[in-house]
Formats: structure tokens, sequence, C-alpha cells
């Protein structure tokens, strides 16, 4: 199987060829119905599936409804868990992504590949699965990583910025002197759901004086309209979970 | 390259110097090393992930584990790189699918790690990272969960050592990698 090496890639984040295809989405996928993003028809699924692998690999070319032929792939490595953490929640499971080395390899690229050259040098990640896309994403763009964390963690002086939960409130704290004014920043999580630990990241670089240029997700539910929270900054994601 | 502390490397002293060391944190008597001042320089970050891949590229890992949460973020660069899956070891109930859990012990009382089932097979060859290595409890853990579903621990991965707190006599064995000792 031909091994795809993008050219913005530094060399030490050159690929080895992906292993085979986690049991754990196997078994999954027999037991659960299709729950993809709602861009995807079945049909053109099943031109995604049909295609040469060959199709999978080129990001020159999209899919008939104008979608990245690699965004398929991603969406259908993410296991959704029922009722966690409680019922009526359907869960979005990124673990089953990082099992996959081809999803995971294609979720950094689709994000390197529209962040980098655009002089950003800051990636800030929210705790705790920001900090496992985000440092791949620093890295290969030539960019500081600066991770974003609940209260009591970082070590050094910190600011921090208060956020609404369903039950009471949090903090997100970030170093004094991570980042600078002028500076021009990604935020970087797994999923955007209510915007609220979002809208605090971004309040927390703002207030140093840094420009946010986008905030990026690999899942989006946007039934719960966290965009609405992010004031001007704009939102990408992957995969849109209705 | 012989050893397990990649000795000599010229990147290594420019990681070195990244490092912060804050006194009393979490409390009194600790010198706390922060390696998120590695992290703002890209080249020292680049070069700890590269000495790391460098090492670890040839020898057929199927998994990289990361411990929640610094693991979490030397771990999946590593995994990308040599082509193995990434899989997250974390607290108590972050982790939503059905998951294996061991325990190990703090200062004071106990902590778990769990790890989703399913994730690792039998047979795979896995590398457990982590920012630092202090008593090796977490560390030890790690390697039981791994064991426990029929893995094979090849190395452990960290980026500083304590070697005053004796962690690497604790790995069951098995060798540890550290590009950097601080001594009190």
């Amino acid at each position: 199987m031909q091994t795809l090496i993008s050219p913005f890639v530094s060399h030490s984040l050159r690929l080895a060829p992906p292993l085979p295809r986690n049991s754990l989405l196997n078994n999954y996928h027999q037991a659960s119905p299709i729950r993809l993003s709602s861009h995807f028809s079945t049909t053109s699924l099943r031109l995604f599936n049909s295609g040469a692998a060959a199709a999978s690999r080129d990001s020159e070319m999209t899919t008939e409804d104008g979608k990245d032929p690699r965004i398929a792939k991603i969406a259908s490595s993410i296991r959704v868990i029922p009722d966690f953490p409680k019922p009526g929640i359907m869960f979005q499971d990124i673990t089953t992504l990082l099992l996959d080395t081809e999803a995971f390899k294609d979720t950094i690229a689709l994000f390197v590949e529209r962040y980098q050259g655009r002089g950003i040098s800051v990636v800030a990640g929210v705790e705790a699965r920001g900090f496992i896309f985000g440092p791949p994403i620093a890295l290969a763009i030539g960019a500081k990583f600066v991770p974003m964390r609940k209260p009591k963690k970082l070590p050094g002086k910190v600011i921090s910025e208060e956020y609404s939960l369903e039950y009471g409130t949090d903090k997100m704290e970030m170093h004094v002197g991570a980042v600078e004014p002028g500076e021009r920043a990604i935020i970087i999580d797994d999923l955007i759901a209510t915007g609220g630990t979002l809208a605090a990241a971004i309040r927390l670089l703002e207030r140093v004086g840094v420009k946010i240029v986008e905030c990026a997700c690999v899942i989006e539910l946007p039934e719960l309209k966290g965009k609405e929270k992010l004031g001007d900054a704009p939102l990408f994601v992957l995969v849109s979970s209705a | 390259m012989s050893g397990n502390k990649v000795e000599e490397d010229p990147r290594i002293n420019g990681i070195k110097t990244k490092i912060r060391v804050v006194p009393d944190f979490p409390k009194k008597g600790i010198m706390f090393q922060d390696i998120t001042t590695v992290l703002l320089d890209p080249k020292a970050f680049k070069d700890t992930i590269d000495l790391f891949v460098e090492r670890y590229r040839d020898k057929n890992i199927s998994v990289v584990a990361g411990i929640e949460a610094r693991g979490f973020i030397f771990g999946p660069p590593i995994a990308l790189a040599i082509g193995a899956k990434f899989v997250p070891l974390r607290k108590p109930k972050k982790l939503p699918g059905e998951t294996i859990f061991e325990e190990y012990e703090l200062e004071y009382g106990n902590d778990r790690l769990e790890m989703h089932v399913g994730a690792v097979d039998a047979g795979d060859r896995a590398l457990v990272v982590d920012d630092l290595i202090a008593t090796g409890g977490t560390l030890c853990a790690a390697i039981n969960l791994l064991e426990r579903v029929g893995a094979e621990v090849v190395e452990c991965a960290c980026v500083i050592e304590l070697p005053e707190l004796k962690g690497r006599q604790r790995l069951k064995g098995k060798p540890l990698c550290m590009l950097v000792e601080y001594r009190c």
C-alpha cells in the first residue's frame, strides 16, 4: 500500500504504513446504525468505499458533495458510546480514531494543510484531548504548543478564566508568559459541544493580546450551537455529528 | 545507540536548558520539573520527539501508550512518526467505553489507571510514554495494564528522570530511556 508523504510534514513526522483497522470498530459497527455526519449520504459513502485506495490519499480529489475523501474515513473511525457520562448523552469517542493510524495521520494532515504558512505561532490545546491533537499540529507548522489546563495543574504563575458547566462553574488556566501580545493562535480540542470551554480559552488568549485565527475541532455537535459562543473567532471542524 | 539514556547527543543540552524548575510545587520541598517551557520552543520540542523517534522507528512498535495528561503531549507525535497506534491511559471515569484498571500507590492512598478494552491486542509491541519518571508507580501500573492484555512492553520513555527516587527499579525489568536527569 502506497504511503502518502505530504511535502509539508517535517522528517520527524514522516509516517510508516498504517496498521490494520482496529477490531474495536469492526465489532462496534456491526451493532450500531450509521451515525455519520449529515454531510454524507449513504450514496456518497458507497462511492468512496468502492473507489480505489488512491482516491483516499489524494488531497486534491473530493467526493460528489465537495468533502475531502479522507473525512469519511475519519468520521467512521469515531465510536459513539450511548449514555456516557450520563443517560441520554451519545458520547463521541475519538480513542478509536487514535487506534486507526491512517485516520489519525489524516486528521492531523487536514489541520496542518489548513494552518501551515499562515504565520500561526501558537497552538493552544484544551486539556486533555486537545493535548493529543494539538502537539502534532504545532510541530508540523513550527508553532509553540500551549496547554490550557484545569485548575492547579500548571506549576508556574497562571491567569485563569471561569466558565459555566451544566451545574456550577469550572476554571481554565494558562501560564503567564507562554504567549505574547500580537501572536497568532489556533485553539484545538477534540470536540465542540456548548462552546463554553473554547470560549474560555479565547478569552484567556485575548486577555494577553493574542489574535485567535480559528478554533479547530475534530467533531462538532451543531445542535448545541457552540459556534455562537465563539464571538468573532471562526470555527473549523472535520465531522459534524447531528 | 547504546544505553538507555541518549548520551552526548548535542540536542539534549538544548532541551535541558528549556525545562523550568518550579520550587515548592505542588507542595513545599518539591522541585517541580515543568516541561511546558520546552513546548514553547519549537526546536526543543521537535528535538525531543526526534530523539525518541530515531530510537524507536525500526523496532516494530505497534502501540504507544501515553499516561494522562503530559504523556498525551509526547506520545502522539511519536506514534504518528513511527506508524503506531496511540492509546491513552487515563484517570478513572474518563474513558467512555469498557475499561480495565490497575491500582497504584500515591504518597497518601491509591489511584487508578484505566485503559479501554480492545485498544491493545495480544502480541502488540508497546512503548509507554510520560514526561517524567519519579517513583515509577504510574509507569508500573501502565506496564501491568499492557501485559495483562498480552502486549509486550518494549521500553518506557520519559523526557526526565529523578534518579534519586529509584523509579527505574520499579519497571518490572523493563528498560527506561530518558533524555534528562534531575538530581536535587
